[in-house]
Parts: C-alpha cells; structure tokens; sequence
C-alpha cells in the first residue's frame, strides 16, 4: 500500500515536472566559465539551495507567501549543468502559472545570481529575459566638458594672440607713423630702437641675426 | 621698394612644415589598403618605382618655383607667364575645396577624443533598447562601432536626397577645429613655423608607441604574416606576392596615384611655404628629404596597421569560435569547459555521427570560422579610422588611453595637412596688395576660416557624410592631375627649363642635375597624362556614379546611385577648378587686347 502510494507520488512528481512540461522552466549553470579554478562541483547540496532560492523568490509574490522548499522540483540534470523545474502549489497536483514564477524570478534574479557566485550570462533562466542593467548617465555628458575645457583654452589663446597682434602694431605704427605698415616680425625690434626707417636694409637678409644688429646701430647715426 | 617677406625662422620649420602636411590621414588609412589590395610586400616596387619617377622631380620642381618666385601660387604663375595665374587660381580653388571638407574629419577627431574619457567606451557596448531587455536592433545586426559611428557621430540619413538639419555636436567639434586652426595660422609663419614642430613629430611618437604596443598583441603576427605572405585565390591557385601583382596595370596605377596626392601637389601649398625661404636654401636636399620620410612613414604606419588588423581579426575570429562551442555546449549539454578550439573539429564530427538528427538542427547556426576571411576585410578611409580600429582599441587593456592616443595623432595629421592647405589659401591672399591695404592678416585669416567653417556646416547635416564622400572623391583628383600637368609644362616648356635652371643656379648656388631635367621635362608629364587619361577612361568606363549608403534596417552599407543633382554638382566641383586654367588665360589675351588701346573691337 505505501508502495503504492509512493509509486503514485513519484509518478506525479515525474509527470508536473520534465523537460517542456507546463509551466517548466530550463536553467543553464556555466559554473567553470564564471569561475575557472575556483569553481564548485554541483551536487545536490547545490540543487537545494536552488529550490531554496526558488521558493524564497515566490514567497515574496503576494498569495504564495507559503510555498516551501519541497514545492520545487527539479528534473533532468545533466552534466552541462542544467536542468528544469516546476514550482508546484501546496496539494502538489498542479504547477504555478509560468507567468508567477517569471516575474518572481526577475524580482529576485540579483540574489540568486549572488547565492552562486554567477551572472546573468552564467546562470541562466531559458524563457525569463533578464533586465539589463541600465547605462550609467551622469546629468552632464562627459564630453561636453572636455569639450568646454578645450573650447575656452582655445578662445582666450586666440583672443591673447590678436590683443599682442594689435598692440605690436600700434607700437610700430607710433614709432614710425609714415612707413608702411609691413607686416614683418623682423623690423619692429629695428624700427622701434632706431627710430629710423631703415627699408634700404630689409630687402633680403630680414632673418634677425644678432651680428647685423649692433652693426646697424653703430652706422644709422651717420 | 620691395616689401619684407615673412621667413622661416629656420629651415628646420620649413622642412617640419613641408612633412606635416605631406604626411597626413592618407598615409595612415589608405597606404595600408593598397599594400593588402595589391600583394603586400610586392607593393613597395611600384611604389619606390613612382616615388623615384614623379614624387620627388615633382616635388622639387613645386618647392623650386615657390623658393625662386617668393610669392603665392597665383603670384607665381603669373610670373611665369601671365597667362597662366590661371593655374594659380585653380590651385586657391581646390585648396578652398579640400580645407572646406578636410576640417569635417579634425572635428570627427575631436569628438572621438572627448568621448574617450568614459568607461566603458561608447563604443564597446551597445545601448539597450526600450524597454531594457536587449540591445538596440540597429546596433545588435551591425557593431557596437559601427552603430557609434553611423548613429552617434554621423546621425546618417539613408540616402543623400533626405537631408536632416544639422546635427549641433558635430557642429560645435567642427566650429572648435576650425578655432585651432585659426589660432595656429593667425600670425602667419611666425605662428604657423612653431606648431609645424609639434604636427610633425607628435605622431610618430604615437605611430611607436603603437608599434611597440601593437606588435606585443595577441595575434599581431597573423596580420603581419598576412601581408607579407602569398595569398591563395579562389580555385587553389596560389597569388604569388611578387610577380603576377608586378604585371597588374593597377597596381602601378595606384602606386602612382597614392604618391602623387600623397605628397599634396598641386594645392600651392608647397609652392607657399618654399615662398617664405630664404632664396639661398637648398631646397633640393629637402624634396629628398620630405620624399622619404612620406614614403617611410606610409611603410610604418601600416606595419602598425596591418598588426592592429591582425590582433582584431584573431579576437573576433576566437570569438566566432568561442560562439561556436557555446552553441554546441548548450544544444547537447555536454559538460562546460569539455569543448576547446582544439577538440572543436573533433567532436563535431563526433555529434554529428552519434545524434545526426539533432546535429542537423544546429548545423545552420553554426557559422565557418576563418581567420583569413576576417584578415580580408580590406577597409580604407574613414572607416578604417573610425571603426576597424576602435574595434581593435576596445579590446585592449587601458583602451581610453590607446584611444587618446591614436585619435590625437590622427588630429595632429590632419591639423598638420590643414595648416598647408590654409597657407595655399592664405598666402595669395595675403601678397595680393590691394587685400591686404583695407585688411590685415589676422581678419583675412578669420575670414577664411569662417567661410569655410559656414560652408562646412553642410557636412555635419544627416546626409553630410555623404557629401563629404562625394568632395573626397571628387574634388581634387582630375583637377589636381591637370594643373600640375600645366605647371610642369609651363616651367619646362613655356618659363623655358634653361632660364629656370639659370634662376636656380644663381638662386642658390647649385647646378641642376641632368636627371631633374629628364624627369620635368619628359618623364613626369608622361606619367601624369597616362594616369588622367586612365582615370577620365575609368569614369566614362563606369557610367553612372554610386555610392554607399547606410542601411540602418539592415545594419550595413548599400549601393545606390546618386541623383541627377548630385551628378550636376560633382561636374561643377571638377568644372570649376580646370576650367580656371583656360579661362583665366582667356582674360589675360582679351585685357591685353584691349590695353593694347586699339580702337577696333576684339574680333
């Protein structure tokens, strides 16, 4: 008789839970793809503490608060790691709509992924898409502000430029104000010190050479 | 009373300057695609061939004529004979052509640079879509790069009829690279000389520190290995990289091509920047120098690229293959880790042997890895820069700092090649006495610049690329061809090669070697008429012009023919620097008629 009864419990066990039965879920464990060295064997000590993270997950779903460990059910492990299960209800005849479970899953997905040292990627739910993570936006793009940066360095390096621009001529232009204004960065140390237009000396040899320069001074006063 | 030239300060500056504007974006994305288009090693016969035959005569004889002339391009052929400013004219005209699409790609620079500060790189994921459950679909059929270049930069419409309005990011980079040109050209030599020294050293120290970086990644030696190696055709039959590619016709073709515009003849930017020399420099000695270093570091730029390729195509190829072995893994759940590239062949075989009808199911999704067909994707251009080798930079470790790196050197060779081009513009401008009388320097600069930066805006518009692709293809390469086919036989044949050697003897004291005369008088001209007379044959060959725009439903470039407008406008881009020459010609015989004071009308 309790053979029987036993018989007719794992019967219905194996009928509510096995691969693409309803409401069955798949899971995918890359335990030695996350963790290289330091992965763990998966044992059944590993598998009820996934039906425990299951059953934590639906106890936070309003009206299931009392599902127990004992209501989930895993079937068809294989070595890859994976497996499927039901979430059954408390008679254990019938299993949880899929759409329950589904999002009492995505709920909890950051915890049961940190219960096994596992991601998104390495321990995955076939069926259930997780939630990306957002991008992280600051208020500010970062490149407007590098752009910024550079922008005004560039601006007032400019503005400097054509203020000295300005001023040098103004200076050469009071020094000398019936020469040409020539737009040679050679004359004005000549022009300025001298006083003198000294045209007749430009012609090639413009290229400041300090020998020349004391030599012009000794001569213009003749 | 002749008028103070600006100088160099020294002719280190002038050689400084003449490398960082021959050494640009061309050596870095497009050298690299011939060498692997046209055999890879074998190449560089062609090459040196051309270098020898046309770069350098050519070269020399642009920086003889500015040193002699001391003017502008314009100034100068009207020296020559006044006849021909018109050839000085087209020059101005393509110079303002190429400054005013060439900034577009300093602003893209910038706007990679400043998007480098973040981690990750925008570039290396995808953005998710609405409502966060997987990658935006236009990003996940192309690549994360690719949907950064052509969503976020670009913003690119998907033909070049549907216009958009102009983008302001790109706006604001574009109006920033026109601000740090005009900050470097703003006093003329005197500025322009002191940044030439920054332009031109900066990248190579970047090219060597991306040697030495890129030949220490993982799979560097598959790309190099792969330029230097014979290829094998479809059919079996072995491509020899030394002899069969010697008799293409295109290979020489191009190797011709890539020296000519590489070394930027032809703008009057070599003519201007030899103006500001003094008449005694030896301007011999630096044609052969700029040659070399242009050619050398074209060589070394795609080592360098052709290293980043490998270490890119490896990673993606690992990838596949890493995809490969998931797939499998997942499908017949066999234990993680049991599968390895090594034993991949093995156990496929294995599966499909033992559970073929399941084998069959997958075999669909189970794509073909091949190193060698990521190796082949031959890209050049701004594709090139902006998405094959960001690809590579994510992968690297520290990649915001390779990414700074490699975006800043292309920003000091494009600002390099800029400074050039401005100076083309500029240095007419600035001897033409009656401009300079109302304006000074500084506002003619800032005139220039603001021109071309309004004109530009055009580029940062949805359709922009797809205009900058049609003044990149078009602008500059019959016109360029012409005028210096012009200058050569102005120089030689109507200034007359005797009196120009004379001017240069006593210029700077050297005598001219017969084989310049052979060149400029012979050989170089030759070789410009069978390169216009191949690329005229190839556009009438190909008939109606096309061009490659983005699909974004599909995530990849198609084909579609431009419409007549378009069509209109390249003809007037070609029409309006060649004819220039001739009509310019027209108007000095008619002024000169008519100043001849005859009473009787023109006939």
């Amino acid at each position: 008789m309790l053979w029987l009864l036993f018989l007719l419990v794992t019967t219905s066990h194996a009928e509510l839970c096995k691969p693409d039965a309803e409401n069955a879920f798949k899971v995918r464990l890359s335990i030695k793809t996350a963790l290289g060295d330091q992965s763990y064997t998966w044992d059944t000590n590993e598998e009820y503490l996934f039906r425990a993270m299951v059953a934590f997950s639906m106890r936070k779903v309003p009206n299931r608060e009392a599902t127990e460990i004992s209501h989930v059910l895993l079937c068809n492990v294989t070595q890859r790691v994976s497996f499927w299960f039901v979430v059954t209800d408390p008679s254990k005849n019938h299993t949880l709509p899929a759409v329950e479970v589904q999002s009492a899953i995505r709920m909890n997905r950051n915890r049961i992924n940190n219960a096994f040292l596992l991601n998104d990627q390495t321990l995955e739910f076939l069926k259930i898409p997780a939630t990306l993570a957002p991008p992280t936006d600051s208020a500010v793009p970062v490149w407007i502000i590098i752009f910024g940066v550079v922008f005004c360095i560039v601006i007032v390096a400019i503005t400097l430029l054509i203020l000295s621009g300005i001023r040098q001529r103004r200076r050469k232009s009071k020094g000398l104000p019936e020469v040409e204004d020539a737009e040679d960065k050679c004359e004005t140390p000549i022009t300025v010190e001298n006083g003198i237009p000294c045209d007749p000396l430009d012609t090639k040899e413009v290229h400041l050479n300090e020998a020349f320069v004391p030599e012009g001074e000794r001569l213009t006063p003749l | 009373m002749e008028k103070a030239r600006p100088l160099w300060a020294n002719p280190l500056q002038f050689v400084f300057a003449c490398i960082s504007y021959a050494v640009g974006l061309g050596n870095v994305w497009r050298f690299p695609y011939l060498c692997q288009m046209y055999g890879g090693g074998s190449f560089l016969v062609p090459y040196i061939i051309m270098l020898i035959l046309e770069g350098m005569p050519l070269l020399y004889l642009e920086l003889a004529v500015g040193q002699r002339m001391r003017q502008g391009s314009i100034g100068a052929w009207r020296t020559i004979s006044p006849y021909l400013s018109g050839v000085g004219v087209a020059s101005v005209v393509v110079s303002f052509f190429l400054s005013m699409y060439y900034n577009v790609i300093n602003a893209w620079a910038f706007w990679y640079i400043f998007h480098s500060f973040q981690d990750p790189l925008p570039w290396s994921v995808c953005p998710l879509n609405a409502n966060r459950t997987g990658y935006n679909e236009e990003c996940e059929k192309a690549s994360s790069t690719q949907y950064f270049w052509y969503r976020k930069t670009l913003n690119i419409s998907p033909s070049i009829q549907e216009n958009g309005g102009v983008q302001w990011e790109p706006a604001l980079c574009l109006i920033l690279a026109w601000l740090v040109v005009y900050l470097c050209i703003l006093r003329g030599t005197e500025s322009t000389g002191k940044v030439v020294y920054f332009t031109a050293s900066l990248p190579y120290c970047v090219l060597i520190i991306y040697l030495v970086r890129g030949l220490t990644l993982h799979g560097a030696t598959n790309g190099l290995a792969y330029m230097f190696t014979p290829k094998v055709l479809a059919g079996g039959r072995i491509l020899t990289a030394r002899l069969e590619q010697l008799a293409n016709p295109k290979a020489w073709i191009n190797a011709a091509t890539q020296i000519f515009f590489s070394l930027g003849l032809g703008f009057g930017s070599l003519i201007a920047f030899a103006s500001y020399n003094e008449p005694s420099n030896n301007c011999q000695k630096h044609a052969i120098i700029v040659s070399l270093i242009n050619s050398a570091t074209s060589i070394f730029a795609s080592i360098v690229t052709f290293s980043i390729y490998g270490f890119k195509a490896t990673f993606n190829y690992e990838n596949c293959l890493n995809k490969v072995i998931l797939l499998l893994t997942n499908s017949f759940d066999l234990e993680d880790g049991f599968l390895t590239p090594s034993n991949l062949e093995q156990v496929k075989s294995y599966l499909a042997s033992t559970y073929p009808s399941q084998y069959g199911e997958v075999l669909p999704q189970i794509k073909n890895c091949s190193l060698e067909a990521e190796l082949d994707t031959a890209v050049q251009g701004t594709g090139l820069a902006f998405i094959v080798y960001t690809e590579a930079i994510k992968n690297m470790e520290v990649s915001q700092l390779w990414s700074v790196l490699y975006f800043f050197m292309l920003l000091m060779l494009g600002i390099g090649s800029m400074l050039g081009n401005t100076a083309a513009i500029l240095t007419p401008l600035t001897d033409s006495k009656a401009i300079t009388k109302h304006l000074p320097k500084e506002a003619i600069s800032g005139l220039v610049c603001l021109i071309s930066c309004a004109v530009g805006m055009v580029f940062t518009m949805e359709a922009g690329n797809y205009w900058f692709d049609i003044f990149n293809d078009y602008a500059a390469t019959l016109s360029l061809l012409l005028i210096v086919l012009v200058e050569t036989i102005a120089v030689c044949y109507v200034y007359g090669l005797r009196r120009f050697e004379g001017d240069l003897q006593s210029m700077t004291g050297r005598s001219l070697n017969w084989y310049w005369k052979i060149m400029w008088a012979g050989v170089s001209p030759l070789l410009i008429i069978s390169l216009l007379l191949f690329y005229l044959s190839d556009y009438i060959l190909t008939g109606t012009l096309q061009y490659q725009a983005w699909d974004a439903s599909q995530g990849q470039l198609v084909t579609k023919d431009y419409p007549v407008y378009a069509l209109v406008f390249i003809g007037l881009l070609v029409a309006s620097a060649t004819m220039c020459i001739p009509l310019a010609a027209l108007g000095t015989f008619v002024m000169r008629r008519l100043k001849r004071g005859d009473a009787a009308p023109v006939a």
